[in-house]
C-alpha cells in the first residue's frame, strides 16, 4: 500500500500541477543586486534543478558529505537527486530502507562522527516517524552533551505541501510541529535562486536543520540561478516587495500567491509590504517588527491549518512588541483546520481572493 | 483426539504462562505428560545452570526466560525441510535477490525452533572452567583489570545508591547484576570504537578510564560535569572516550550507531561502532530500522542487547514471543549470537569475535547477552511489587557474575582475600572523597542554560537571558542559590 502511494508520488513529480503561477521577475532581482559579482553565469533553472545543483556542491566541495533516502540513488521520485550516484559513487550517494526513522537515526550518527549528512524523506507528510529522532536527539545533541558532540552536520530536505492533487498524504506542511523544538533551525525557500543559496548555507551550516522544499514549485518556478557556489544568509528575512499600507507575512509556495494578491491589492490603491521569513527558526522578528512598525498592519498566510500554525507565533511576537503601533488586528489567512483534503483542496487552500479580501477588511478596519 | 490434544496444549500452555509469571514453575508440578515433556524438554536446553548445584537447579523456576513458546508443533521443524532443496528442487523461481525453490505442499514456518538457541559460556556459576570449551587464555594482568573494574561497579552503585536515598543526589540507576556484561564487553573493545550507550552501561566508561571524580561530577551536575548540569544523574558522555552522551530515549542510539559505523567504514577506520540496549528497548522501532540499516549498509557495528529480563516492570513474556534478541538477527541477515552474560570470560571472548567480525568482515553483529537486573530499574521503581525476591535473591547470590569471576581469577592464584578487602576499602574511600568533592564544587553558571542550544545563542535566546536576569535580580528568593549567575 504504501509503496503504491509513493509510486503515485513518483507520478506527482512529473505532473505537477500548472494551475499556480509565479512571478519571481522582481524578487530574483532584488537578491541578484545583492549578488551581482554572481549575475555573470546565472542560467535558468526551476527549484528542482537548483536543489540538485546544491546538492552536487556540496558533494564535491566536502569529500565527507553524503546524500540518501528513499529512491535518491536513480535521482528521486521527484529527480532532486538526478546524477549524483554517477558522479559521487554510490558510496556518497545511496538509498536507504523505507524507514524514516532509520534515516534520520542513521544521519545523526553519521553527522556526530564529523560528516555532513544531507537525508531526504521523501515527503514531509512521512516526516512523523523520525519525529522522535529529530525532536529528542538531533534537536539536543550538543545541548546534552555540553557541546562534546553535535550533529549540525545533518540537513533534512523534504518536499512539503500542496500539489493541486495530494490529498491527506502528499500535501501538508508541517512546519510548525519543528518550529517549536529549540535546537533545530527550519528553513523554506521560494524559489530556485533561494533554494540553492539556502540548501548549500543549511547543509554548511552548524546546526541540524529541517529544510522544506515547496514541491508546487519544483518545475513550476523557474529563474535566473547563479552557477556558483553560493550561500544566502539564514534567519536573516527578506523584504521582497516594499509597501506602506500593510506587511505581509509568508514563506516557500505560499508567497507566490501573496504576492498576486498585493498586485491585485495595489490596483485597489493598497500599497503591501511582502517579507519571505524563509527561516522559520530562529526566525528574524526584526525585519518583520520593522516592517509591521512602518505599516501599521500585518497579515500572515501559510497552507499549514491556522490553529497552531507558525502565523499564530508571529502574531503573538508582534502584538507584543508593536501593540501601539497596530491600527487592525493581524490577519492570517491559512489552512483549514481539516486534514489536507483531495477534491476540496481549493477550498482548503489560502488563495489570492482570501487573501485579497483580508488585506482590504485588515485595511478598512 | 485431535481436540482433546489442542485443548490439552492451550491449558498447559496457559498454566505454564501463569506459573512463570509467578516465577515459580516447578516441575514436579506436572501432571500432564505432554506438559510434563515441554518442561523437562525446554528446562534442559534454556536452564544455565548446572546440573551438579541441585540447590540452584530446584530454584531454576526462577529463571526469567521461562516462557515456552518452542513446543513441538507439527509446524515445528519443517524449517529446515523448508529450506532443504527436494524432489523438486530443480524447479525454481528466479526472484530478485536470488533463486528460491517451488514447492507443491503447503507448509507455513513455524513461529519457533523446536529448542531454543543455546548460550555460550565458558565458566559455570561456581567459577570453573568447563571441560571441553573453547576458552582462549586471558592474561593476569587483564582478569585482575577486569575483575578490578567490575568491583569498583559494584562499590560505586552501592555508594551512589546511598547518596541518592540520603537525598544528595536526585535519581540513580545501577548496573547490578549486569558487571560482566558492561566490563568484560568493554575490555574486548579498543579505544578507537565508538559506543552509543542505552543507560545502564556505565561500566563502559570506567573501564575506559572515566574516573569515579567525573561520575560524580555529572551525578552532582556541578560545573566540572560535561553535560553542564542539564540531564538528570548516569547521563554521561565523554567525546575524548569515544563514549556518546546518554540520552533517556530508549533504542534511539541504535541507527545512530549504524551512522557512526557506516563514517569509520568510509574513513576506513580500523574501528567499529558498538552500542547496547535492554530487552525492552527491541520492541523500539528503532531497533528493527537499526538492525536493517545495518545490514543493508554493510556497517561496522555491534548490537549488544542486554536481556535482563525485565523492562521496569514488563516481563519478557510480555515484551516479545520470539526465542529472546538473538533469533531476530537472522531475519535482517545479521550474524548473531547469544551469550551467557553473567560470565565475563565468555562475555570477553564473544565481543572479541564480534569486533573481529565486525571490522574485518565490515558488517554487523547482534549480541544477546542473558543477564539479569538484579537491582531496581532505577531509584524511582520498587521492583519487589512485581517480580518476586527468591528470583532476585537466585540472580543475586547464585548467579551473580562478580563472584563467579572471583572464583575464576582465584583459582589461577591472581587474587586473594587480602587483595579484596584492600580494593574494596579503597575504591569505597575513593568514591566517599569524590561524593564529598563533587557536592561541593559549584553549579555550572547561569549562561550554560542558554548556550549549546545552537552553536551561537540566536537573538530570541540572548533576549531572554537578559530577561531572567532581570527577575532573577528582583526576586533572587525565587531561584536556587547556589546557581552562579
Amino acid at each position: 500500500m504504501a509503496s503504491c502511494l509513493r509510486r503515485y508520488g513518483r507520478r506527482l513529480s512529473v505532473s505537477i500541477c500548472e494551475k499556480r503561477e509565479l512571478s519571481t521577475a522582481c524578487e530574483g532581482q532584488i537578491i541578484l543586486q545583492q549578488h551581482q559579482q554572481l549575475q555573470q553565469t546565472a542560467k535558468s533553472m526551476n527549484l528542482c534543478s537548483a536543489i540538485n545543483q546544491a546538492l552536487h556542491l556540496a558533494l564535491e566541495t566536502d569529500p565527507r558529505s553524503y546524500v540518501f533516502g528513499e529512491d535518491v540513488s536513480f535521482g528521486g521520485v521527484f529527480r532532486c537527486t538526478t546524477g549524483l550516484t554517477e558522479r559521487f559513487g554510490k558510496n556518497r550517494v545511496f538509498n536507504t530502507p523505507l524507514c524514516e526513522q532509520g534515516i534520520v537515526g542513521f544521519g545523526i550518527g553519521l553527522a556526530a562522527m564529523g560528516n555532513r549528512a544531507i537525508a531526504e524523506i521523501q515527503f514531509a507528510d512521512y516526516i512523523y516517524p523520525a519525529f522522535d529522532q529529530i525532536v529528542n536527539e538531533a534537536a539536543k545533541f550538543r545541548y546534552r552533551s555540553g557541546n562534546q558532540y553535535d550533529c549540525g552536520g545533518l540537513t533534512i530536505r523534504a518536499p512539503y505541501g500542496a500539489v493541486g492533487h495530494g490529498g491527506h498524504y502528499h500535501s501538508q506542511s508541517p512546519e510548525a510541529f519543528f518550529c517549536h523544538v529549540p535546537g533545530i533551525k527550519v528553513v523554506i525557500p521560494r524559489s530556485p535562486l533561494q533554494a540553492k543559496g539556502l540548501l548549500l548555507s543549511c547543509i554548511r551550516d552548524p546546526n541540524p536543520v529541517v529544510f522544506f522544499e515547496p514541491k508546487w514549485l519544483y518545475r513550476l518556478a523557474v529563474e535566473e540561478v547563479p552557477e556558483h557556489d553560493y550561500m544566502l544568509p539564514l534567519s536573516e528575512a527578506e523584504v521582497i516587495r516594499e509597501g506602506s499600507d500593510i506587511t505581509l507575512v509568508g514563506w516557500g509556495a505560499q508567497l507566490s500567491v501573496m504576492e498576486q494578491a498585493c498586485t491585485d491589492a495595489e490596483k485597489d490603491g493598497i500599497s503591501c509590504e511582502l517579507i519571505d521569513l524563509k527561516t522559520l527558526i530562529p526566525w528574524d522578528r526584526e525585519t518583520v517588527e520593522a516592517s509591521v512598525r512602518k505599516t501599521g498592519r500585518l497579515l500572515i498566510s501559510h497552507e499549514a491549518p491556522v490553529t497552531g500554525g507558525f502565523g499564530a507565533e508571529i502574531s503573538a511576537s508582534i502584538v507584543e512588541r508593536c501593540f501601539l503601533r497596530l491600527e487592525a488586528p493581524i490577519a492570517r489567512v491559512c489552512g483549514l483546520d481539516t486534514p489536507f483534503p483531495l477534491v476540496f483542496e481549493p477550498f482548503y487552500m489560502p488563495t489570492k481572493n482570501k487573501i485579497l479580501d483580508a488585506i482590504k477588511s485588515t485595511v478598512n478596519y | 483426539m485431535a481436540i482433546w490434544f489442542t485443548r490439552s496444549r492451550s491449558i498447559a500452555y496457559y498454566l505454564k504462562r501463569k506459573m512463570s509469571f509467578m516465577g515459580i514453575l516447578n516441575q514436579h508440578s506436572c501432571t500432564n505428560p505432554y506438559f510434563e515433556s515441554i518442561c523437562s524438554s525446554s528446562s534442559s536446553s534454556s536452564r544455565i545452570t548446572d546440573a551438579e548445584n541441585s540447590s540452584i537447579s530446584c530454584h531454576s523456576s526462577a529463571f526469567p526466560f521461562s516462557v515456552h513458546r518452542f513446543e513441538s508443533t507439527k509446524a515445528a521443524g519443517q524449517l529446515d525441510q523448508l529450506y532443504s532443496s527436494d524432489d523438486e528442487s530443480s524447479q525454481s523461481l528466479d526472484f530478485p535477490g536470488g533463486k528460491v525453490a517451488y514447492i507443491s505442499e503447503m507448509r507455513f514456518i513455524s513461529e519457533s525452533n523446536q529448542k531454543r538457541i543455546p548460550c555460550y559460556r565458558l565458566l559455570n556459576d561456581n567459577g570453573e572452567l568447563i571441560n571441553g570449551s573453547d576458552f582462549h587464555q586471558v592474561t593476569e594482568e587483564l582478569a585482575v583489570k577486569m575483575y578490578s573494574k567490575m568491583v569498583t561497579l559494584q562499590q560505586m552503585d552501592t555508594i551512589f545508591y546511598e547518596a541518592q536515598r540520603q537525598g544528595r543526589i536526585s535519581f540513580y540507576l545501577t548496573s547490578v547484576g549486569e558487571e560482566a556484561a558492561n566490563i568484560a564487553s568493554a575490555a574486548a573493545l579498543g579505544a578507537d570504537d565508538v559506543v552509543l550507550p542505552q543507560y545502564r552501561e556505565p561500566g563502559v566508561l570506567l573501564w575506559r578510564g572515566f574516573t569515579l571524580e567525573e561520575f560524580a561530577n555529572q551525578c552532582f551536575g556541578n560545573k566540572a560535569d560535561y553535560g553542564k548540569g542539564r540531564q538528570m544523574p548516569i547521563h554521561y558522555g565523554s567525546k575524548k572516550l569515544n563514549y556518546f552522551t546518554v540520552s533517556s530515549p530508549i533504542a534511539t542510539q541504535l541507527p545512530q550507531a549504524v551512522g557512526a559505523a557506516y563514517s569509520l567504514k568510509m574513513d576506513k577506520k580500523d574501528a567499529c561502532a558498538v552500542t547496547y540496549i535492554g530487552d525492552g528497548g527491541t520492541s523500539e522501532g528503532d531497533f528493527h530500522a537499526a538492525l536493517n540499516f545495518a545490514a543493508v549498509m554493510e556497517a561496522p557495528v555491534i548490537f549488544i542487547c542486554r536481556n535482563n529480563g525485565w523492562a521496569i516492570s514488563t516481563h519478557i513474556s510480555e515484551q516479545f514471543r520470539s526465542d529472546g534478541v538473538v533469533v531476530k538477527g537472522q531475519a535482517y541477515g545479521i550474524q548473531s549470537i547469544r551469550v551467557d552474560g553473567n560470565d565475563a570470560l565468555a562475555v570477553y571472548r564473544t565481543i572479541r569475535a564480534a569486533r573481529e567480525i565486525a571490522i574485518s568482515e565490515q558488517k554487523p553483529i547482534l549480541v544477546e547477552a542473558l543477564t539479569y537486573r538484579v537491582g531496581h530499574h532505577s531509584t524511582s521503581d520498587d521492583s519487589t511489587k512485581y517480580r518476586p525476591v527468591d528470583e532476585i535473591e537466585y540472580w543475586k547470590m547464585a548467579r551473580n557474575p562478580v563472584n563467579r569471576f572471583r572464583k575464576w581469577v582465584e583459582r589461577n592464584g591472581w587474587w586473594s582475600d587480602k587483595e579484596e578487602s584492600e580494593l574494596r576499602s579503597s575504591i569505597r574511600k575513593q568514591l566517599l572523597q569524590a561524593i564529598q568533592a563533587a557536592e561541593k564544587t559549584q553549579k555550572p553558571e547561569l549562561g550554560n542554560l542558554f548556550s549549546d542550544v545552537y552553536d551561537h545563542p540566536p537573538l530570541n535566546l540572548q533576549e531572554q537571558e537578559k530577561q531572567l536576569r532581570e527577575t532573577i535580580n528582583r526576586h533572587s528568593q525565587d531561584f536556587p542559590s547556589d546557581v552562579p549567575m
